[in-house]
């Protein structure tokens, strides 16, 4: 098999059995990037020198018998995550020279392991989008239909998967940004209960639903990175302290006797064709594994989208504030006085997505409007977590689509933001609910576009969607098939 | 007209933690600046607040002695707002269920009768930064960011508007700086902004029970200060309404140069601040156990204090309040009590020649060369008669400068009292020899005479002779 293909796994057997050293494996990966980056765009920066310093250091570890299941896996950061003396720009001008003094606790932990760096991925500004095309670091283009959207905002995550440029990488979730592009590409990713992976260190966007997860080829990948990323960290009050269990390890116990539940409110009418081919098919696969099927309900579905806009936009609003060109980023070098200097930077420095959010999250928690829209948010996001917590009274796991179409055009909803929000309706109640769920490769569209469906499980139920998107993948072909580039 | 000002006080008070609130940087005073910094109090993207525990202990000491109701389960807000000393463009704070609430403090001026101050809440916050101006390294004539104070842990002690006169609020900050600095948890140095004040003021008709429209007078950092803002800010707007004039809701600094407040911002500039919660923290949760650990673990406080030295050690009110003006002097005074037994004699020195000493030399009570124990140990000395309160005082003066003890200079300087009647007898034959005259005029009636020969015995006695004795002696032989 060739390198860029590998898995997580495979690789490691390469490197533990020396038919293959880390330095080899990182320059095929970077020979990679070179000769496809031009169609694709998936990185923002790329870091040959850290590559290759940190594959070195890998070769020595594994010489000298100090080897982990990561060490000299050649990675990529979607560029939301921070990276000492590396340039971090979370897709937006306003950060396009900032070097951060210091690394995201997901990164070190990775880092620690003797993962090896290939560089910092393309995505939605701030990560507010659904198809990279906020990204003012260019366009990234899907591997299966260069015409086409990744699916964002962690577009250039799924894409240099898909593009084999990264043999894992790490995205961040709020609203879909792992699940969405990992379905129009045709990997693995998964977003993990909140709480359960730090978010020191990574770029907020909305505090509350930000949660860091990995895109792979398969789910023993997937298995792997989690089992490296989860865990407490006392840098973050939010990450939770539970034992983390050994994923990959249940992995084989099979779904015999799993309840699925089918929440009716995903079925839709105007639900793509081809989309509703992939989850019947799904469907089948499982029963035919042994689980066993409940209609569920999760009925304040249809208020997720809103409550999701007004609660990621109103903390987007606070986060985003520290941007203003006084310690860091952009500084406007046409300004007078201070307000002008923080004004200029930040409308110099923000695109048009940035800059609508901000003023909706504004606008959500003002004076006289905090309670008709941040607060009954509040409340409605609690009527989705009930919702949650009602129907996994009754369930296992709930499988659903991940997005309502495979990829769409390039340019076919950038004017019209209400299109492109409505292209997370399936995922968003995940991150408003706080629990974990997983994308998994499941089919194909007759225009021969990748179709995820989605696996949502209990909060810190990670192992159950794990073990069934497992089961799922060794009954299928679908996370073999690979891009034609 | 006559008005009546109505007053409420917003206390900001820096804690003395080690570290800052959300990080582990030290809190240190006067380093070089943006020495103390770190991701998180620099505000860089992906850096995360975590609760320094000790912050929250110290706001449920404050809350418990200022008879507040201590949150069970209290939330962190954020305050937006654009600033340069402002880091996250925002300030943790606590809006809604702040840590402490409902509290309040007896205050009582001079002849009044004891009136209860309400508090509002008390709240945990972070400081801001500071700019500096002016010539700065690698910048002429600019301006810069110090963010060595950024995180910096402080409570704010909200009061009712229960407040009617200058020396009611000043008052009440009074007692509630003794009381934080007591427990230990502010250095209150008011100078350097460790416990600063801003004052809301309006004015309305005596009678009326609609209150007027005030203005918010901020940062005034000295009692006196506070007195003057609070005068100038009440005639200040009682000229204005009875110029038919308006007050304004605005916020006004107090200029301590002139004397006066001028406007700062106006109401229609004021900042819609978009408290939220913050999320980035999980709420705070103190249940019973912790609150009734650290009600036990509270020291007795000034006012319990006071009332203890009166009831227990029968002092007068006056030495109470004195011997209670600050915890370290109470504790010495109430070590030299153990020691001794005698609390009234103990106070006595205390309230003289060691509050006039540490005043001369500029010494903190608890820098007081000569400690509770050798004080003890000079008292016992004068009750055991082996010196006299005169000699006493050149003994404490003795052990102030050397650190000695008091029975150490008694003998190396030979300062024994001489109490043998043999002894002092011969001296006052000598005097009266010497001094026929005296003599004469006593016996002729002339009685106050009397003291003339007490210093010349003493005089010849170099101070050592028992002032008792001599009184005893000179009354026998000079009746003849």
């Amino acid at each position: 098999m060739d390198t860029i293909d590998m898995t997580i796994h495979g690789l490691h057997q390469a490197l533990e059995s020396k038919q293959l050293s880390s330095v080899e494996a990182t320059k095929a990966m970077l020979a990679r990037i070179e000769a496809v980056e031009p169609q694709v765009g998936s990185f923002i920066t790329v870091t040959p020198e850290q590559a290759l310093a940190g594959a070195e250091a890998a070769d020595r570890r594994i010489a000298a018998g100090d080897m982990d299941i990561l060490t000299g896996v050649p990675l990529a950061l979607k560029d939301i995550f921070l990276t000492e003396g590396i340039r971090t720009t979370c897709g937006s001008r306003i950060l396009d020279n900032f070097i951060p003094p210091y690394s995201a606790t997901s990164w070190e932990k990775l880092r620690d392991r003797g993962a090896v760096l290939l560089g910092k991925l393309n995505q939605d500004e701030f990560a507010m989008g659904s198809s990279n095309e906020s990204s003012a670091f260019g366009v990234c283009r899907n591997p299966w239909d260069t015409t086409r959207i990744p699916g964002g905002s962690s577009g250039g995550s799924a894409a240099a998967i898909a593009a084999r440029q990264a043999t894992a990488t790490l995205g961040t979730d709020t609203g879909g940004s792992i699940r969405q592009p990992a379905s129009h590409c045709g990997c693995v990713g998964l977003k993990p209960t909140y709480g359960r992976v730090s978010r020191y260190g990574v770029i907020a966007y909305a505090s509350s639903l930000d949660q860091v997860g990995p895109l792979t080829r398969d789910v023993t990948d997937c298995a792997i990175m989690l089992g490296a990323l989860a865990g407490y960290d006392p840098k973050d009050s939010t990450s939770v302290d539970l034992a983390v269990p050994d994923y990959v390890a249940t992995l084989p116990n099979g779904v015999k006797g799993l309840r699925i539940g089918l929440p009716r409110e995903y079925f839709i009418a105007g639900l793509d064709a081809d989309v509703q081919k992939a989850m019947d098919a799904a469907i089948e696969t499982y029963r035919r594994l042994g689980a066993e099927f409940v209609d569920i309900s999760l009925p304040h579905t249809d208020y997720a989208v809103a409550t999701y806009y007004l609660i990621a936009t109103a903390e987007a609003s606070s986060n985003l504030a520290r941007y203003e060109g006084v310690r860091f980023g952009h500084r406007s070098a046409n300004a007078e006085g201070l307000i002008d200097m923080m004004t200029k930077s930040r409308s110099e420095g923000f695109g048009a997505e940035v800059k609508r959010r901000i003023m909706l999250g504004t606008y959500a928690l003002s004076s006289g409007y905090y309670d008709a829209y941040y607060v009954k948010a509040q409340k409605v996001r609690t009527l989705i977590m009930n919702d949650f917590i009602k129907a996994f009274a009754d369930v296992d796991v709930m499988l659903t689509p991940v997005a309502p179409t495979p990829a769409f055009k390039i340019g076919e909803k950038v004017n019209d933001p209400l299109q492109m929000y409505l292209s997370d309706i399936f995922t968003i109640p995940v991150n408003l609910a706080g629990t974990c769920a997983m994308s998994l490769p499941a089919g194909f569209s007759t225009d021969g576009l990748p179709i995820g469906v989605q696996l949502i499980g209990r909060p810190f139920g990670e192992e159950a969607i794990l073990r069934a998107g497992y089961a799922f993948e060794q009954a299928t072909e679908w996370h073999r098939a690979s891009a034609n580039l | 007209m006559k008005y009546q000002p109505v007053i409420g006080l917003e206390v900001h008070v820096q804690l003395l933690t080690d570290t800052k609130i959300f990080c582990g940087c030290p809190t240190k005073f006067g380093s070089e600046p943006n020495s103390q910094t770190c991701p998180v109090c620099l505000g860089l993207p992906g850096a995360l607040p975590v609760l320094n525990k000790k912050v929250v202990e110290f706001a449920i000491k404050a809350g418990l002695s200022t008879n507040c109701s201590i949150t069970p389960r209290s939330i962190f807000a954020r305050k937006n707002y654009f600033y340069p000393d402002l880091p996250k463009g925002y300030q943790i704070s606590q809006f809604e269920d702040p840590i402490c609430q409902r509290g309040w403090l007896d205050i009582q001026l001079e002849g009044q009768a004891v009136k209860r101050i309400g508090i509002t809440r008390i709240h945990m916050e972070e400081d801001a930064g500071k700019l500096v101006h002016g010539d700065l390294p690698g910048l002429h004539d600019g301006s810069g960011v110090d963010l060595n104070r950024a995180c910096t842990p402080l409570l704010e002690v909200v009061s009712e508007p229960d407040l009617r006169s200058s020396d009611e609020a000043v008052s009440y900050l009074k007692q509630l700086h003794q009381i934080v600095t007591w427990l230990g948890i502010c250095d209150g140095n008011m100078e350097e902004g460790s416990f600063r004040c801003d004052a809301n003021v309006s004015v309305m008709p005596v009678g009326s029970d609609t209150l007027g429209t005030r203005a918010e007078v901020k940062n005034v950092n000295s009692f006196k200060f506070v007195k003057q803002a609070i005068e100038y800010e009440i005639q200040r707007q009682i000229d204005l309404i009875e110029d038919g004039g308006t007050v304004v809701q605005e916020t006004r600094l107090f200029d301590p140069n002139l004397g006066k407040t001028r406007s700062m911002r106006s109401k229609e500039e004021a900042h819609d601040y978009r408290y939220f919660p913050d999320p980035d923290l999980v709420p705070l949760v103190i249940d019973d156990e912790w609150v009734e650990r650290s009600r036990r673990e509270l020291p007795e406080l000034p006012e319990q204090r006071r009332q203890r030295f009166i009831t227990e050690l029968g002092l007068p009110e006056y030495d109470a309040e004195v011997l209670t003006a600050n915890r370290a002097l109470s504790e010495y005074f109430e070590a030299g009590v153990a020691a001794h037994g005698n609390a009234k004699a103990v106070a006595n020195w205390v309230m003289g020649e060691i509050t006039r000493s540490l005043n001369d030399s500029g010494t903190a009570i608890q820098d007081c060369p000569v400690t509770p124990l050798l004080l003890a140990e000079l008292l016992k000395l004068i009750d055991g008669g082996t010196i006299s309160g005169k000699i006493a005082k050149t003994v404490f003066d003795e052990m102030w400068k050397s650190g000695k003890a008091p029975h150490v200079i008694v003998e190396e300087q030979g300062l024994v009292q001489v109490s043998d009647s043999g002894a002092i007898e011969a001296i006052i034959d000598g005097i009266m020899a010497a001094n026929a005259g005296q003599v004469e005029e006593y016996r002729g009636g002339k009685e106050k005479v009397f003291g003339f020969f007490v210093g010349q015995v003493m005089k010849a006695s170099k101070g050592k002779a028992n002032p008792a004795v001599v009184n005893q002696l000179l009354l026998d032989k000079l009746k003849g």
